[in-house]
């Protein structure tokens, strides 16, 4: 059975151009870069001339480019380290109560280090209030972390007017833009960013590499010690296919595709609240253009991506029955989601190579896998 | 999650989803652990339950295992439905992830309710 691949906020499929880029940096141009020969040089210049392409896409310098291994590590990365760095002179963080795990777990675990964290509460589309946010900063404050695109309903912040704030306080601002990076409009100097969060296999490049944007002269305590790449803040031989393979991602990704599928995703929202009692979680206005989450209220999500997967469809739900620790998602929680319609609801995200007919066979199917389920649930007539 | 073909069998097509016209026990357990409502309801004729159906709001597994638990104690005497155990289920299920064992037991419990229900009728 064909596979139809709806799961795109989770990865995507590397395109066919980025894997060309790759393939002559694992045998032929497969030097370390740090060094001295002409493979050496060959592959430092091919990471140079990547961290060129990526520093232009944000409107950042080149020297403000720091490779990783990806969203996780540089969300790591940006919180552990700036807390070193400022730790206990400043002792505040400020985020959302709909990052991401990786922004959670670490926040956690500063906390347990001494570090107080105000998590932000949402309206019920995923926005934060900035007056909420003015008022929780503080003179202890190290920074402000605030996901840009969230993962599970698509929710864009006002990085701009976020950005302000923080600039009128004096207070450092990072943003996870793991979802968002090339899908909107990133501007470190408009946005007033000091530190961002970048990865390549949402945006169909290789796993295993991102990015932090790093502005000039900020003060940060490095996790990983050794050789003394990426300029004494991330040692550990570079990743080059990894890295030439995000840059060719970049350097593809266009306003074109993102408006096609921004197209294709109002067309699935809108098919999908035609069913009866189906509701759009996040908002219908500034969402990602991939995203797209409903509840089905009555049936249960992971029972419907169950029957979706039957018809070779790929999706993902924010269910407790789907989780690991039978706890459904933070984020329908947080825009205010009873547990009954947060376990059912599932995430759509669609991609540059989803076709309309998929769209035409989800939307078939998806309906009569609704009306099957409804009838097996006992919370309908 | 990692299924069994069996299970997605039952999951995909359960043969019990129905309502039981007069039925003789009605039983319904919400899972506390994650938020599944099983309802079950059992015919008895001569002590034996002659026809069982449900509805379940759940995930694969909890659907499975309803439907499970109906095949494993149709036909049976009251008593003999009263002894089947989460085992049974998920040997007829081939295999159960471990943190869905839970569905298994729901149907276990939701079947007991169902007998208790109609025990207390039958004034036993």
């Amino acid at each position: 059975m064909k596979k139809i691949y709806f799961d795109n906020a989770a990865t995507t499929q590397v395109d066919e151009k980025v894997i060309k880029e790759i393939q002559p940096y694992f045998d032929e141009k497969y030097g370390n870069a740090s060094s001295a020969h002409e493979i050496g040089k060959q592959a430092k210049h091919a990471m140079e001339k990547a961290r060129k392409t990526i520093a232009k896409s944000i409107n950042a310098k080149r020297d403000e480019i720091i490779f990783t291994s990806g969203g996780t590590e540089s969300n790591n990365f940006a919180l552990k380290g700036l807390f070193f760095a400022n730790y206990p002179e400043k002792n505040h963080i400020i985020t959302t109560k709909i990052e991401h795990d990786c922004i959670l777990r670490t926040c956690e675990w500063l906390e347990k280090q001494g570090v107080k964290v105000t998590y932000l509460d949402v309206d019920k589309e995923g926005f934060i209030n900035l007056e909420d946010l003015k008022k929780t900063i503080t003179d202890k404050t190290i920074l402000v972390t605030i996901i840009h695109g969230n993962n599970e309903i698509g929710t864009i912040q006002d990085l701009e007017s976020i950005g302000k704030i923080c600039k009128e306080k004096n207070i450092l601002f990072h943003t996870d833009a793991c979802q968002s990076f090339t899908k909107v409009n990133l501007n470190v100097k408009k946005m007033n960013l000091d530190l961002v969060t970048l990865n390549a296999h949402k945006i169909h490049g290789p796993k295993g590499v991102g990015a932090l944007y790093l502005r000039r002269n900020t003060k940060i305590v490095p996790l990983a010690h050794g050789g003394g790449h990426e300029r004494n803040l991330r040692s550990g031989t570079e990743n080059i296919p990894g890295i030439v393979g995000f840059a060719k991602s970049v350097d593809i990704a266009n306003s074109k595709d993102v408006k096609k599928i921004a197209e294709m995703r109002d067309k699935i929202i809108e098919n999908l609240l035609k069913i009866p009692n189906v509701t759009l979680n996040g908002p219908k206005e500034n969402r990602l253009c991939n995203n797209i989450n409903v509840s089905f209220n009555n049936i249960e999500g992971e029972a419907v991506g169950g029957y979706l997967e039957n018809e070779g469809i790929c999706t993902s739900t924010g269910s407790a029955c789907a989780s690991n620790t039978l706890k459904s998602s933070h984020v329908l929680k947080a825009i205010g989601l009873e547990s009954l319609q947060s376990n059912s609801s599932i995430r759509v995200s669609i991609s540059k190579y989803t076709t309309d007919e998929e769209i035409e066979y989800f939307l078939e199917k998806i309906k009569k896998i609704i009306e099957k389920l409804r009838k097996i649930s006992p919370l309908v007539g | 999650m990692d299924y069994s073909k069996e299970l997605l069998k039952h999951f995909t097509n359960p043969k019990y989803v129905k309502k039981i016209k007069n039925p003789d026990g009605v039983g319904e357990v919400g899972n506390v652990a994650c938020g599944d409502i099983m309802h079950l309801e059992i015919k008895v004729e001569k002590n034996k339950i002659k026809d069982i159906g449900f509805r379940t709001f759940g995930c694969a597994a909890a659907i499975a295992s309803s439907d499970v638990v109906c095949d494993l104690a149709k036909g049976k005497t009251i008593k003999q439905a009263e002894k089947i155990t989460k085992d049974e289920i998920i040997k007829k299920l081939k295999k159960m992830p471990p943190i869905k064992v839970h569905c298994s037991i729901l149907g276990i419990k939701t079947l007991k309710k169902a007998i208790k229900d109609y025990k207390k009728r039958d004034g036993k």
